[in-house]
């Protein structure tokens, strides 16, 4: 579905942006950047219902070795501390090992959203857990459920026993366990039209049962709200529950939220290098405001220049403002 | 709710969101009831979660359509999959089923009175 439709599905609501506009008294502005999000190409090798960004193994848009190069000139900024590669799985991009390293050699934290999967899959990846402890990458993967109902509902048959092992590989490098410095975090998204529980409700059935049902350990979940867009908005629309859905998110929106959400301190980066407020806006080819002066990593000098800009927001926004927030980095309260 | 009621039929999905209208003859009494709901619900010696279980299970008892979607959908956002949830049905059944089976005692006790 072309981003225009799906942004005129979601339009019969009270306005977002006209809301915030009101209870500030002018746009949502940015903070300062602290942190580029790359998104390396749609290539993955699963294909999840939820997937903002239509992501699969025929996806062949992918970030080629000069946008890289442009962008590790931004990250020399010392006001970015934070570089957060997603995807489709950005693994597969064949210069992600060498950006990770250049990263990491300018003293950036650098996460990766790692599917889990990926690290099961092929030769090529069998060192990549190792190479992901090497470099001290911060890991966030997702894992909707803590069985496999609906772990592999949601993601694909076989997704929960692979996920798993790749988990047990991460725990037996140091990854999740206390005192090893080595992140793992994982990500909870809601397993259809409801939004997560807050993260001190399930974080401690997670942990109980994948020690004991697995022996696995992990740094924290986060739960990310389902954003009505692309293949869940399909669904929604499919499965009668859009109206519904539209107007739980509307009902639960909490204004203090608007102090966290990560398009202030954020910047998204395309696999062709365009700018945008967050990767939900760039799938939906919604641009940083024209005020930034530039909109593509062609036409950007420093990223002063964004800076408190003003945030391009959509009624889909909804999706992190509501009860708790939702961000990548989880709720936001 | 679903929504493949007709429109005279008793219970329609739409009248869930109506809920907060009872207090509307009868505000304070309204008032006192929905606090204590929301007291009620709240993580204690039971998490909201295993609160959520329970409320569905006796929803099912009551057979109340309203309260069966309502938490239905609190245990899916819960982390409730449909086999957790379907073990608190039988939960119902059981103690239902109990209930009317262990009746059966005083049918035994009232026919070994009357019998020769």
């Amino acid at each position: 579905m072309k981003p225009e439709e799906q942004l005129s599905k979601i339009q019969n609501v009270e306005s977002f942006e006209a809301k915030v506009g009101a209870q500030l008294g002018g746009p949502l502005r940015a903070t300062s950047i602290t942190t580029l999000q790359v998104n390396v190409g749609k290539l993955c090798n699963q294909k999840c219902k939820h997937c903002h960004v239509d992501a699969g193994p025929d996806r062949t848009e992918i970030m080629e070795r000069p946008t890289f190069e442009k962008l590790l000139k931004l990250a020399q900024s010392p006001q970015i501390t934070t570089v957060d590669l997603t995807g489709g799985a950005p693994e597969m991009n064949p210069h992600f090992r060498w950006f990770v390293s250049e990263l990491r050699a300018l003293g950036k934290k650098v996460i990766v959203r790692c599917n889990l999967t990926i690290l099961m899959v092929g030769r090529q990846n069998a060192d990549l857990a190792q190479f992901f402890a090497d470099h001290r990458i911060h890991v966030v993967s997702s894992l909707p459920y803590y069985e496999k109902s609906w772990t592999d509902r949601q993601r694909g048959e076989g997704v929960f026993d692979r996920s798993i092992q790749a988990l047990k590989l991460l725990n037996s490098l140091g990854y999740g366990k206390s005192g090893t410095g080595l992140e793992l975090d994982l990500v909870v998204n809601p397993p259809g039209a409801v939004l997560p529980a807050t993260q001190g409700t399930l974080e401690p059935v997670y942990r109980e049962s994948l020690k004991r049902n697995h022996s696995i350990e992990f740094s924290r979940l986060i739960t990310i709200t389902n954003m009505p867009i692309s293949r869940f908005l399909e669904f929604l629309e499919r499965s009668g529950n859009l109206e519904s859905y539209l107007e739980t998110l509307v009902n639960a929106y909490n204004p203090a939220t608007l102090e966290k959400v990560m398009c202030r301190d954020l910047i998204s980066v395309s696999w062709d290098g365009w700018l945008y407020d967050c990767d939900f806006n760039q799938m939906l080819e919604l641009k940083v405001d024209p005020s930034v002066g530039a909109t593509h990593l062609d036409q950007i000098e420093s990223i002063e220049q964004l800076n408190r800009r003003p945030i391009v927001m959509r009624n889909h926004c909804y999706g992190c403002t509501a009860g708790s927030g939702s961000s990548c980095g989880g709720q936001l309260d | 709710m679903s929504n493949n009621h007709g429109p005279d039929c008793y219970y329609q999905g739409k009248d869930l969101k109506k809920f907060g209208d009872i207090t509307k003859h009868s505000p304070d009494l309204g008032k006192k009831f929905f606090d204590y709901y929301s007291a009620v619900f709240a993580p204690g010696a039971l998490t909201e979660r295993e609160k959520s279980l329970i409320a569905l299970a006796v929803a099912h008892a009551v057979q109340c359509p309203y309260c069966i979607d309502a938490y239905t959908t609190d245990c899916i956002q819960k982390g409730c999959d449909e086999a957790q949830m379907m073990e608190a049905v039988h939960v119902t059944a059981a103690i239902r089923g109990g209930a009317s089976l262990v009746h059966g005692v005083q049918m035994m006790n009232h026919a070994e009175k009357k019998l020769l």
